[in-house]
């Protein structure tokens, strides 16, 4: 029998200002005012959108849409002027003073390649060493897995400890004068651990100066204030789509210095300056990565995602989901058999709870859940490497936004007891 | 009968509690692995072959109730069938999973009938369909590992 793990409190966890009671913001999203039945639990997949995202989408589409930086026309210069309005936007909610250092991308992976190709292949030397940890979305793994591969440099692991957090002593020892690239997650998309990214910052300047620190923020921007200059890393790479925005657009904050000396890794129409017969001269920032007719109604979405996020303030949402958080891990440890991974200290821990429970696979449950119209994600997240430290071929996973309601968590405890009486 | 309990028939669970012929072999003729990368379901596949006959076949593995039971009821069910009518059988079988088998016909699966109603849950044909698809590898003798990632409507894995 497992120990009953401490779980700290709402109260010790917010600020004293913080509001409690949950509000419910359900009708702003349509798919959630329409179907009633619904209990979305998987927005670390995907979030929802309100209409005020849609609507600006549709509205771009339907009075501004043209070719950007092209036609010498006033409706091409409009759009043009959206897309710029819409950088600028991002970049403000991410705390970027200096808006064409944010590239916009499809989207963290996207912009996680764009480092490991642009950067790595061209830095990176046989004997360089690349610090990942046991804890990274496939995103954050694979591409620097197969940049050692391609360059001949050694890929180290950083070990987690037993409760999903890095472990910070091993951390230290695997930074060395040789390792080149530290890349991390801000928030674990499987476990819902929240990284000390500032304290991994100060370990790599310390013991790696020629490091550069790469951070998956794809979890991390949707739910917590995030300011690009305040966690000091070198790139921040992040997904629309998850913080209300429409899927295929995302970005990659870069430090200016870094963004000018990495030559284009897409070649085509907007990244170029000039192009000779025999030779072509890049764009300035952030058009150089940025190759091709630009994602504008995206960008233009995620922007109104981000006045809509602004509109609650990222504090208030971090409040709702540690109230919801807290529920969910409550109601869950009181079932017999429930299991549930990664940090109990809600300081700690993003709205995700992973969890198994004794006897059902986890899709098993997925489906038992889906026909309450409880949506959660059964699966190893992207996070292979993860289940494998957690020994486990899979979990359930739940996950909170802002219009999750506590009458979501009331549909998953249930559907969890109905699902245990069913594989009894 | 709900979807749910359709697909969920105590057949099904029974063989999940308690899989049949789920056991390493020694002396196998042929051993296949099949992955579901999609929900992490594992298995590997054991067969000794007398002539053109299954004279035994097991399995083990770790996968949700469906991919499970799934191996265990067609272990159960191929094990003495001659190789001609294994395939026969995995084609009927995939026609039941994915609905293309009349409702009428299904009486004529024998146990096997209990996964019929995967068919109203298009996402799960790709545990259901597993096992067939690593015994089908085997018997053709093609390579050593298959994958149902691609069976079923597309999905990709998520984040």
């Amino acid at each position: 029998m497992k120990a009953k793990p401490h779980v700290s409190t709402v109260r010790e966890t917010l600020p004293r200002t913080a509001r409690i009671e949950p509000k419910s913001r359900r009708s702003d999203f349509p798919i959630l005012a329409t179907r009633l039945d619904l209990h979305y639990l998987d927005s670390a997949a995907t979030s929802q959108k309100p209409s005020a995202v849609l609507d600006a989408m549709r509205q771009y589409y339907e009075n501004d849409n043209a070719n950007p930086h092209r036609g010498a026309y006033e409706l091409s210069a409009r759009a043009t002027q959206r897309y710029q309005d819409a950088r600028e936007r991002v970049a403000d909610f991410l705390g970027v003073i200096d808006a064409p250092t944010l590239i916009f991308t499809r989207g963290t992976t996207e912009a996680i390649n764009l480092v490991a190709t642009a950067w790595g292949r061209s830095t990176l030397r046989k004997g360089d060493e690349i610090l990942i940890t046991g804890m990274e979305h496939h995103a954050n793994f694979v591409p620097w897995q197969q940049l050692a591969l391609v360059t001949g440099a050694k890929l180290r692991i950083c070990e987690l400890t037993s409760d999903g957090r890095i472990d910070l002593e091993q951390y230290r020892k695997l930074l060395r004068s040789k390792t080149k690239v530290a890349a991390f997650s801000h928030v674990s998309n499987a476990l819902g651990t929240i990284n000390p990214v500032r304290e991994l910052v100060a370990l790599v300047q310390e013991h790696s100066p020629h490091a550069i620190t790469v951070c998956d923020g794809a979890q991390s921007a949707p739910h917590m204030r995030v300011q690009f200059g305040e966690l000091g890393v070198d790139f921040f790479a992040f997904s629309g789509h998850k913080m209300l925005g429409p899927m295929g657009i995302g970005g990659l904050v870069g430090k200016r210095e870094l963004l000018e000396q990495m030559a284009p890794y897409q070649m085509g129409g907007d990244m170029i300056d000039f192009v000779g017969d025999d030779r072509t001269t890049w764009n300035v920032l952030p058009h150089k990565f940025e190759a091709g007719t630009p994602n504008v109604a995206d960008a233009v979405g995620l922007a109104a995602a981000c006045d809509y996020l602004d509109g609650i303030g990222m504090d208030a949402i971090r409040s709702h989901e540690l109230v919801l958080l807290e529920m969910i891990i409550n109601r869950l440890s009181a079932v017999e058999g429930v299991r549930i991974y990664g940090p109990m200290d809600l300081a700690q821990r993003s709205g995700v709870v992973s969890f198994t429970v004794e006897g059902i696979h986890p899709h098993d449950l997925s489906t038992v859940l889906d026909q309450d119209g409880v949506c959660i994600r059964a699966g190893h997240h992207c996070a292979q490497p993860l289940m494998r430290r957690l020994d486990v071929p899979a979990t359930a996973r739940a996950s909170v936004y802002l219009y999750n309601e506590p009458a979501d968590v009331d549909a998953l405890v249930r559907g969890v007891e109905r699902a245990k009486v069913m594989f009894r | 009968m709900s979807n749910l309990e359709a697909l969920y028939q105590e057949v099904i669970l029974d063989h999940n509690r308690k899989p049949r012929n789920f056991r390493e072999m020694e002396n196998a003729d042929r051993r296949v692995e099949g992955r579901n990368p999609l929900c992490g379901d594992e298995l590997t596949l054991w067969l000794r072959l007398d002539g053109n006959r299954v004279s035994d076949i097991s399995f083990k593995g770790s996968g949700c109730a469906v991919s499970k039971s799934s191996a265990s009821l067609m272990t159960s069910t191929v094990k003495g069938k001659t190789v001609d009518e294994t395939m026969t059988l995995f084609d009927r079988f995939h026609d039941m999973i994915t609905g293309k088998l009349p409702e009428a016909d299904r009486a004529s699966m024998g146990s096997l009938a209990a996964l019929g109603g995967v068919s109203r849950f298009p996402i799960r044909v790709k545990c259901a369909s597993l096992a067939w698809h690593a015994l089908k590898s085997a018997l053709e003798g093609e390579g050593n590992s298959v994958s149902t990632e691609h069976e079923g409507p597309p999905q990709t894995e998520g984040a």
